[in-house]
């Protein structure tokens, strides 16, 4: 986990930069614009400088640091196994600790969202309920349409559409804390899930299907209440401290001893969650938190690797579906093929390969309302890709990028359906009930 | 505008050439490349201090990012109106030092010149602006059935100017050659700021000195080259590709010089030790013999019954040759993998030791198992690590001292290891840089391989299309003050 500053660091990680460029092609801020300050060549360099007392961690590196989308396209290109993701949170710690990062009105929503908001489920909970409230009133209609979010300046303006629907009911609404698979389907084990933030709130339906997919493969399945965010938001946004709250509290809710695995149905989240034991090094939490890494499993990783039943076939038509690789789920976690593997499997998909499916679709986090022109151009190349496969679905693993393509697919009206493999799945399943 | 402008004003005059820069000149350079075409800051231009080689650092004065070739000329015009060195990039991976700024210099980075402008099916040529990446170019080709053979490890993301200027070799150099053989025209932003064609579109074409050839390699001391003709070749059928492991370094080097001497021209023949391997395997994992001494990379391409012909009769030498086994491709996409994780191969060395530096000494190829033996006896005695890979094929190895540039002591030993290895590959009658050129990192060697006359003739050449010394100065040589 990151350190307080990058002086601090290690200096073998800043050196193990070679500078060889590998990376380049692959970085999302450098491909649009051809810049190397925007590569990770060129930040490695920028943070290496400050290391080095040639460059100070004043506004210029935050402004950098903020740019990057923290997608770590870059750590799976680099032959050279240098740790982006580690220099990555302490450069954005370091400035954000040291007030360069950011005018007043940027430190406000920042403090609103990670530290009021995000911390506590309850108050979460009731954001989304307020925000659904507002959706379904009719009144978001008219808010637009009066173009009432430009009295509340650019910013937040621009913020509004971007809300994620909320779907009802919420995930605690959709699940018992305890589900054991149907009759007939031998038990093979118990894991728990992780509900998640935004994936309770805006998806409680791909929970469902979670579970669902969990039951059927002989799997009981323990979702604890009112879950916290697992801390990743405030780990990739400078706030250690924090991250450290949250995942206190969520370590809190699940014995990893009891439990077969831990399972994450979003990729951003999954990424963060597998190391929580860089959070605690050391002290009391330090042995939970390795035992919590052990078991903690995307969803996808998890049926292939315990073999998933696959849905038997049915007559009907094939579908043209493609396949958009969360960040965070193929970078940072390795996992690309799983997912694949699960739409294959699914009898009436036709999978066909997305160009530059690895690349980010600009939503990172709250990347998309910090960063709005960067992530708009991201999102215009992915929903472009998106359109020369002619498929008619296209499938995430992650709720970021799932509101995101949404989004994008909806400003060109094209007729693509965004959903998650997990979701197709488990419908798949369905329809064998129903056949 | 004006709160752009304000920025260059911040900087303090600069001295160079004896003339002093004052910034309204910068100002004018900002109305030449347009907003967002030059940078100033120190944030802006430290990511442009260093390439691809290890130890050297240089801020610019400015770094400007022209668009077309009228901007770049005006830049050149501008930087011989100031006396600003220029230096010009493009995707800075060189190694070899030829894209590090000179202090108080102009880096002039074409990264945005980055369109293929045609490709002529009735000729085979392509047309390209030189920012576009190597790799895009073949990509290309290969959408009309046709191949652009050069292919250097950074192909990824190396630009072709670059690859023009350094002249690159790549893994396929052993049949099809270097970049070089590829290259039919180029327009050139010379010295003065005019605008030179060199070449055509002819297969044939004597008229003249073969101007072209003067600028390929020529490290942008030269000229700019803001446009390339590239020769294409009809895309080969069928490609084999194999891994040939050997339990000792010298018995591989023995089984290429026995494929050479029996006639076969495969088109890559690779070489990679164990301490290479390991790192490649490390970072791909696709399951390579890391247990092998060394192992090489063969791949022969053609007509599927010259490939399957070769394929057999290359198995049958190496296997006599001393290889305890050999690992056939299953099929081109499997190849394609071990070519891929064999071009990650200098990157991946780097989880070592914090420092990589790689040489490029290159040998007639019956010396090659003296100088592999050579390499390893030179580590050996000056206490170093250095892992060895390379195209054996072309006789071109890449020795890559693996150590760490804050330990002055070790340093030093590398440095000396270094000298006797170019020596040394100079009395084989071999030469100092295969395929990276000079640059600075092999300027002081440059002197020991040529001899007086040759020397005074590259100089002679440089004096004659850059007599005020603005490009890329100081590079591959010391001009005397004239
Ligand atoms: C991992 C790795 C693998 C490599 N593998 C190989 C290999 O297999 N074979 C090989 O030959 N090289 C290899 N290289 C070296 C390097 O990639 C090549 O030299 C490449 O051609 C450089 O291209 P570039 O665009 O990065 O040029 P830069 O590094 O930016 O510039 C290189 C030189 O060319 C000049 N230059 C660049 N563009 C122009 C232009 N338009 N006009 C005039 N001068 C120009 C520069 O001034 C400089 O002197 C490798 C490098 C790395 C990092
Ligand atoms: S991060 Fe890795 S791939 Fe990128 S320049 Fe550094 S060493 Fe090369
Ligand atoms: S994390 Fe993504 S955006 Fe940031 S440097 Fe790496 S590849 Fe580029």
């Amino acid at each position: 986990m990151a350190k307080a500053s990058l002086r601090d660091l290690d200096y073998k990680v800043l050196q193990q930069c070679m500078h060889c460029g590998m990376c380049l092609p692959t970085c999302p801020t450098y491909i649009t614009s051809k810049l190397e300050r925007h590569s990770p060549r060129g930040r490695i360099a920028l943070m290496r400088a400050v290391a080095d007392g040639r460059f100070e961690a004043g506004t210029e590196l935050a402004r950098e640091m903020n740019h990057c989308l923290g997608c770590l396209a870059c750590t799976t290109a680099c032959p050279a196994g240098v740790d982006y993701g580690t220099m990555f949170e302490t450069a954005r710690a370091e400035t954000e600790a040291n007030h360069t990062s950011g005018g007043p009105m940027r430190r406000f929503y920042r403090w609103l969202v990670l530290e009021q908001i995000f911390l506590f489920p309850a108050r979460l909970r009731l954001v989304g309920w307020l925000l659904r409230v507002y959706q379904r009133s009719g009144l978001a209609g008219w808010v637009r349409r009066l173009k009432l979010p430009y009295l509340l300046g650019r910013d937040l303006g621009d913020l509004e559409p971007q809300a994620p629907v909320m779907e009802s009911p919420f995930s605690d609404g959709r699940i018992a804390p305890l589900e054991t698979p149907p009759p007939g389907v031998p038990v093979r084990g118990r894991v728990g899930l992780l509900s998640g933030c935004i994936q309770s709130l805006a998806f409680g339906s791909v929970n469902r299907s979670t579970v669902d997919v969990l039951l059927a493969n002989g799997w009981e399945v323990e979702t604890p209440r009112l879950q916290s965010c697992c801390g990743s938001l405030h780990a990739h946004n400078g706030a250690p401290e924090l991250a450290r709250r949250a995942a206190r509290a969520l370590l809190e809710r699940f014995d990893p001893s009891r439990l077969d695995a831990i399972i994450t149905n979003a990729g951003g989240c999954g990424s963060h969650l597998k190391h929580y034991a860089a959070l605690f090094p050391e002290g009391e939490l330090a042995a939970p938190a390795r035992a919590w890494d052990a078991k903690v499993k995307d969803i996808h990783e998890f049926l292939v690797a315990t073999g998933f039943r696959k849905p038997v076939a049915r007559a009907g038509e094939t579908v043209r579906i493609t396949y958009h690789e969360s960040c965070h789920l193929s970078h940072g976690q390795g996992v690309r093929q799983p997912p694949r593997e699960i739409l294959r499997a699914i009898p009436g998909l036709q999978l066909v390969e997305l160009p530059e499916a690895d690349l980010c679709c600009g939503s990172a986090g709250i990347y998309n309302i910090l960063q709005p022109g960067e992530s708009q151009r991201l999102l215009e190349r992915k929903t472009g890709r998106i359109g020369e496969t002619s498929a008619s679905l296209v499938a995430t693993a992650n709720p970021g990028c799932h509101l995101q393509l949404a989004r994008g697919l909806r400003q060109r009206d094209a007729a693509v359906h965004v959903t998650q493999p997990v979701v197709l799945l488990a419908e798949a399943y369905q329809r064998e009930q129903s056949a | 505008m004006a709160a752009r402008l304000k920025r260059p004003l911040r900087l303090s005059p600069v001295r160079l050439y004896g003339a002093s820069l004052v910034t309204p000149a910068l100002a004018a350079l900002q109305e030449i490349t347009g907003p967002g075409g030059l940078l100033t800051d120190r944030a802006d231009l430290i990511p442009y201090a260093f390439d691809g080689t290890a130890e050297l650092f240089q801020l610019p004065l400015a770094v400007a990012l022209p668009s077309d070739t009228a901007q770049v000329a005006a830049c050149v015009g501008w930087a011989r109106e100031n006396r600003v060195a220029v230096v010009t990039r493009g995707s800075g991976t060189g190694l070899s030092g030829g894209s590090v700024p000179l202090p108080g210099c102009l880096v002039l980075c074409l990264a945005r010149l980055d369109r293929i402008l045609e490709v002529d099916p009735l000729n085979l040529t392509l047309r390209a602006q030189p920012g576009v990446i190597t790799k895009e170019i073949d990509d290309e080709a290969a959408r009309h059935g046709l191949f652009y053979p050069p292919d250097p490890g950074s192909m990824k993301i190396s630009t072709i100017g670059g690859n023009v200027a350094e002249n690159s070799g790549g893994l396929r150099g052993l049949k099809y050659g270097v970049t070089r053989d590829y290259v039919m025209a180029l327009q050139v932003v010379l010295a003065d700021g005019r605008v030179a064609r060199l070449g055509n579109a002819c297969v044939k074409d004597v008229a003249g000195y073969s101007l072209k050839d003067l600028f390929i390699g020529s490290e942008g001391t030269l000229g700019v080259i803001t446009e390339v003709l590239l020769k294409l070749l009809p895309r080969p059928a069928a490609r084999k590709t194999m891994l040939a492991i050997f339990s000792s370094m010298g018995a591989a080097a023995e089984a290429i010089s026995a494929i050479i001497a029996a006639r076969i021209i495969p088109c890559t023949l690779e070489f990679i030790d164990q301490t290479t391997l390991q790192c490649v395997e490390d970072y791909t994992r696709i399951g390579l013999p890391t247990h092998a001494a060394a192992v090489l990379l063969i791949e022969t391409d053609g007509h599927p019954a010259a490939v399957a012909d070769e394929a057999a009769r290359m198995e049958e030498i190496v296997r006599r040759h001393g290889a305890d086994e050999v690992q056939v491709a299953a099929d081109e996409a499997e190849g394609a993998k071990l070519a891929m994780a064999r071009r990650q191969a200098f990157s991946a060395l780097a989880r070592v030791r914090p420092t990589t530096i790689l040489e490029d000494v290159t040998v007639p190829r019956s010396r090659l198992a003296e100088m592999v033996g050579f390499v390893s006896e030179t580590a050996r005695r000056h206490q170093l690590r250095i892992a060895t890979f390379g195209h054996m094929g072309d006789g071109n190895l890449h020795p890559t001292f693996l150590t760490n540039e804050r330990d002055r002591e070790e340093m030093e030993r590398v440095h000396h290891a270094l000298s006797e290895i170019v020596d040394k590959t100079v009395s084989l009658g071999g030469t100092v840089t295969g395929e990276h050129g000079v640059g600075l990192a092999k300027k002081d060697y440059l002197k020991r391989q040529f001899d007086e006359a040759s020397y005074d003739l590259l100089r002679s050449v440089k004096r004659a299309l850059d007599p005020g010394n603005l490009l890329n100065p100081g590079k591959i040589f010391d001009l005397d003050p004239a």
